[in-house]
């Protein structure tokens, strides 16, 4: 069977390249959370749609609402001969383990973790580098002293988030006070905005007046708390600065939908790479937002810092602490 | 004195967090005592949400949110009463019928109308229930003790959350005091002698699950027009599923129902507020541990150690006339 959908596959490849595109039928996975969490899921969604509004060609993609969907799902894809097939989130890392060796032909791509088989693409972020320009933004804005973040799942991955931060804010104001907290130790704590809200408005109480969330869809309750009590919040992954104006002091963007678009392309060509691509603020793949809706919060004292503290990382002159090496951070 | 505003913070955030709890929990309070389970109360809530979600933000007014949300959430309570009363089925097959629907149709409603993945668009403050102010709240502030408990604790919540703890008294009159709850009651605990006084059973409990829709759609709005700015999927986390541990830690009693869901509360209150900070003499506290508590507490109560927890004689028994 397999031999016979390769023969056919060859047979289109040779009757000219316009039929070749049709085939070519990239995939995408999203993790638990969903499409539209404003946030990390839905940034890969806008790569892709930038893909196919620029190419013309149709993604499939899946959106998973368990955890036992993540095996069935990439072998259901890689069977279909969707390729190169993307999963965003670290959650796929055990089962793309068990899947990507028994399709050889097709190519993977992972997002924010690490599977070393020949024919993965895993791409990471520095999310430590962002999160320290956002912590230093959050330390200047504070008339406190007192930051808040709010984790979503208690993972190590949110520990890269927190730790830079934590640095970030410590850098600015070596005797701020930075309040952390996790929503949860289940997936649940992706999307409990509830629950968000409350930690949210428990560090207010505390003295926070700029809250940094890493915590997807959770993380709405966090800036709409934030919001409504007059205080500051900051968003991640996508720039989520338009969903409070004035209220969201910036955002952590992390450049998801350029890795689902690069990996989408580089496949459409012929140019897909494997192995790690770890990417930070060298590579314009994180940082921190900055748009209509927050130029009146930010002040040019502020972007000056933060500015100069991004050409020192880029530099190499400071380097943020990944949370993963070590599982520790240095800065609390 | 810090410690005590420390105090003051911590409850005023069990009171926030109680209050979905305080009406699911009061919601499966009328309808197993009428003899129906209810495990649907965390999809009931779900769908209460959604509604009020989705009436808020298309008409800009709570109030049509709440309206909708109760008549979403009732329109789910018949549904449950239709399959267990009338056509007898397992009342436990059919909440979790209940739950499964209401979990993938708001996501699918949410997608098809709004194009957010199934959230509803964020409100603004006349399409919510805001905080309000009681007289003097700001006047009285620097009292010591008194002002802090008044201004802080007291005053500051949503409509909604005076609205719960006032359905606490009124749901202790309704089922002790007034003829339609001691029928209520008669028919949880023996249907026969109720039909045999010439009362209709079916009638009576599909009165008691209308009252559960109604709740469950004023938690449902709380959640979704007053702690948050509109709908999210599965927003209620679990909170209909620690309301019905709530209701059977507390015997199935109304006024211990209230202090049943302060307590869990503000087991999350605090897990929030410790969460990294150790704790004199005992150090550091697992989150997870606070979190399961409810939980624990719960199995703890059914295991027979504090007490008994006996349910309504009748409760899942559909009622046949005649054998």
């Amino acid at each position: 069977m397999k031999r016979f959908v390769l023969g056919l596959l060859a047979a289109t490849a040779l009757s000219g390249a316009a039929v070749a595109q049709e085939d070519f039928s990239p995939a995408l996975l999203f993790d638990l959370g969903g499409k539209f969490d404003k946030s990390f899921n839905e940034m890969a969604y806008t790569g892709a749609e930038r893909f196919k509004e620029e190419t013309g060609i149709e993604y499939v993609e899946f959106e998973i609402s368990n955890d036992a969907q993540r095996e069935q799902a990439l072998r259901r894809f890689a069977e279909r001969g969707h390729n190169p097939i993307v999963m965003a989130g670290f959650t796929w890392v055990e089962y793309l383990n068990k899947v990507a060796p028994e399709y050889p032909d097709v190519d993977f791509t992972i997002i924010d973790d690490k599977v070393e088989q020949p024919n993965v693409r895993s791409v990471t972020f520095k999310e430590q580098e962002g999160s320290y320009l956002v912590g230093i933004l959050a330390a200047m804005a504070s008339e406190t002293g007192t930051v808040g973040f709010v984790g979503g799942m208690e993972v190590p991955l949110i520990g890269k988030f927190e730790c830079g931060y934590v640095g970030g804010v410590k850098a600015a104001d070596p005797d701020a006070t930075v309040i952390r907290n996790y929503t949860g130790d289940t997936p649940s704590a992706w999307n409990d905005p509830t629950k968000g809200g409350e930690i949210t408005r428990t560090q207010i109480d505390q003295g926070a007046d700029v809250i940094y969330h890493a915590a997807g869809g959770t993380g709405v309750g966090v800036l709409q708390a934030a919001a409504d009590a007059g205080k500051l919040g900051i968003g991640v992954d996508s720039n989520q600065n338009g969903m409070h104006p004035g209220s969201v002091l910036t955002s952590m963007v992390k450049k998801v939908d350029v890795a689902v678009y690069e990996s989408f392309m580089d496949a459409k060509n012929g140019e897909f790479t494997y192995g790690v691509q770890n990417v930070g603020l060298a590579e314009d793949a994180v940082g921190y937002a900055l748009d209509e809706h927050n130029e009146s919060l930010i002040t040019d004292e502020m972007k000056a810092a933060v500015e100069e503290a991004k050409a020192k990382i880029i530099a190499g002159e400071i380097e943020v602490h990944n949370y993963l090496d070590d599982n520790s951070c240095p800065y609390w | 004195m810090e410690a005590f505003d420390t105090l003051i913070a911590v409850l005023d955030s069990t009171v926030r967090l109680s209050v979905p709890l305080l009406f699911a929990a009061l919601a499966g309070l009328y309808s197993e005592r009428s003899g129906v389970f209810d495990i649907g109360l965390e999809g009931k809530m779900l769908a209460g949400a959604f509604a009020a979600g989705a009436a808020a933000a298309v008409t800009g007014s709570a109030w049509a949110g709440l309206a909708a949300a109760v008549v979403v959430s009732v329109f789910f309570a018949l549904a449950h009463g239709f399959a267990s009363i009338t056509h007898r089925g397992n009342q436990i097959v059919s909440g979790v019928a209940i739950n499964f629907i209401a979990a993938g149709s708001t996501i699918i409603l949410g997608q098809a109308w709004f194009s957010q993945g199934g959230r509803t668009p964020l409100l603004s403050a006349e399409g919510r229930f805001n905080a309000l102010h009681l007289p003097f709240a700001d006047a009285m502030r620097d009292i010591p003790i008194v002002g802090p408990i008044y201004s802080e604790l007291l005053s500051g919540h949503s409509l909604l959350v005076y609205l719960a703890f006032l359905l606490v008294p009124f749901t202790w009159w309704a089922l002790f005091r007034t003829r339609f709850g001691l029928r209520l009651r008669a028919v949880g605990e023996n249907p026969a002698a109720v039909d045999t006084a010439g009362i209709s059973v079916a009638w009576l409990r599909y009165r008691a699950v209308i009252c559960t829709g109604v709740l469950t759609g004023l938690a449902g709005t709380y959640l979704a027009l007053a702690q948050n700015a509109g709908f999210v999927k599965d927003m209620t986390a679990g909170r209909g599923f620690i309301a019905l541990a709530a209701l059977i830690f507390a015997k199935w009693k109304p006024v211990p129902v209230m202090f049943a869901c302060l307590l869990f509360g503000f087991l999350d209150a605090f897990a929030i507020r410790i969460q990294g900070t150790p704790l004199p003499v005992i150090g550091r506290v697992p989150v997870q541990l606070m979190q399961a508590l409810p939980y624990i507490l719960t199995v703890v109560l059914l295991a027979g150690f504090i007490g008994r927890a006996i349910p309504p004689r009748a409760g899942g028994v559909p009622y046949v006339k005649e054998r």
